[in-house]
């Protein structure tokens, strides 16, 4: 058989993603869990009588717990299946990659297995993060003069 | 207001990624690397500030924000120290962020078997 007939055949039986569906969708949830940190960073102002950004902070830490405890129970990958990137891409991802990464090499030990695998997925937002910031950082200090 | 605009923000966040996603061969890895630098760029010449301003929380949780805040401790260290700041001040703000995540991935680890 052609190699492109064989091609052609593997593309009529790959299912199609439904693209618009799924841009619905991440529209839609990722927006409400925008609006819902928004009804969080306000209560936090409130309740706990913080400024705007320790509150920002806090909403944050409850993201990352809520989505840890999630992952660990194995609700979050079910949801991450039906609202894709509206929970990858939020901070919710990155506490679900590390603690996903940690509990699927726990087998293989504290050191060995958690220690050296709970930042495989995690490490490459933070390497990208900090060489990005000393770069754009070192071009505004030299640059524009801070 | 500020909810309208942190559903639109958030959102749309969101919605391109998971074009990218399903347009491209890129892995979400790529996407959310790609993000956190597009929110350290955004944060050199101030817009993300306004955008927080704008769309406060809506701003705030997704991961570009992490770029954000790293920008924001390196400068503000190094508008007193000098570009030695940027070594000492990129992890401020984001310091619990990070910590909590790493507690909280040991601890589930610890407690919970993997779900397969």
């Amino acid at each position: 058989m052609q190699k492109q007939e064989y091609k052609k055949i593997v593309d009529n039986n790959t299912p199609k993603e439904n693209y618009l569906k799924n841009a619905i969708i991440t529209f839609i949830a990722g927006g409400i869990l925008g609006a819902l940190s928004e009804l969080l960073l306000r209560g936090y102002m409130l309740w706990l009588d913080l400024p705007r950004k320790e509150s920002g902070v806090l909403v944050i830490l409850t993201l990352i717990i809520i989505a840890s405890i999630l992952t660990g129970f194995g609700i979050f990958d079910v949801l991450v299946t039906k609202l894709k990137s509206a929970l990858i891409i939020p901070i919710t991802g990155f506490a679900h990659s590390m603690t996903s990464a940690a509990l699927e090499y726990k087998h293989e030990g504290l050191v060995l297995g958690i220690g050296a695998n709970i930042f495989k997925l995690a490490g490459t937002v933070i390497l990208y993060g900090v060489v990005s910031v000393y770069f754009f950082g070192l071009i505004r200090l030299l640059v524009m003069g801070g | 207001m500020t909810y309208v605009y942190a559903f639109l923000f958030c959102g749309l966040v969101c919605m391109i990624s998971q074009l990218i996603l399903d347009n491209t061969k890129l892995t979400p890895g790529h996407v959310t690397s790609l993000f956190v630098v597009i929110g350290a760029f955004l944060d050199i010449f101030g817009i993300y500030d306004k955008i927080v301003l704008y769309c406060g929380a809506g701003a705030i949780i997704p991961i570009t924000s992490f770029g954000h805040l790293l920008v924001h401790g390196a400068m503000d260290v190094a508008s007193e120290l000098g570009p030695l700041g940027l070594a000492f001040g990129i992890f401020d703000l984001t310091s619990a962020g990070i910590s909590v995540a790493i507690v909280m991935a040991f601890i589930i680890a610890l407690v919970l078997k993997p779900k397969h």
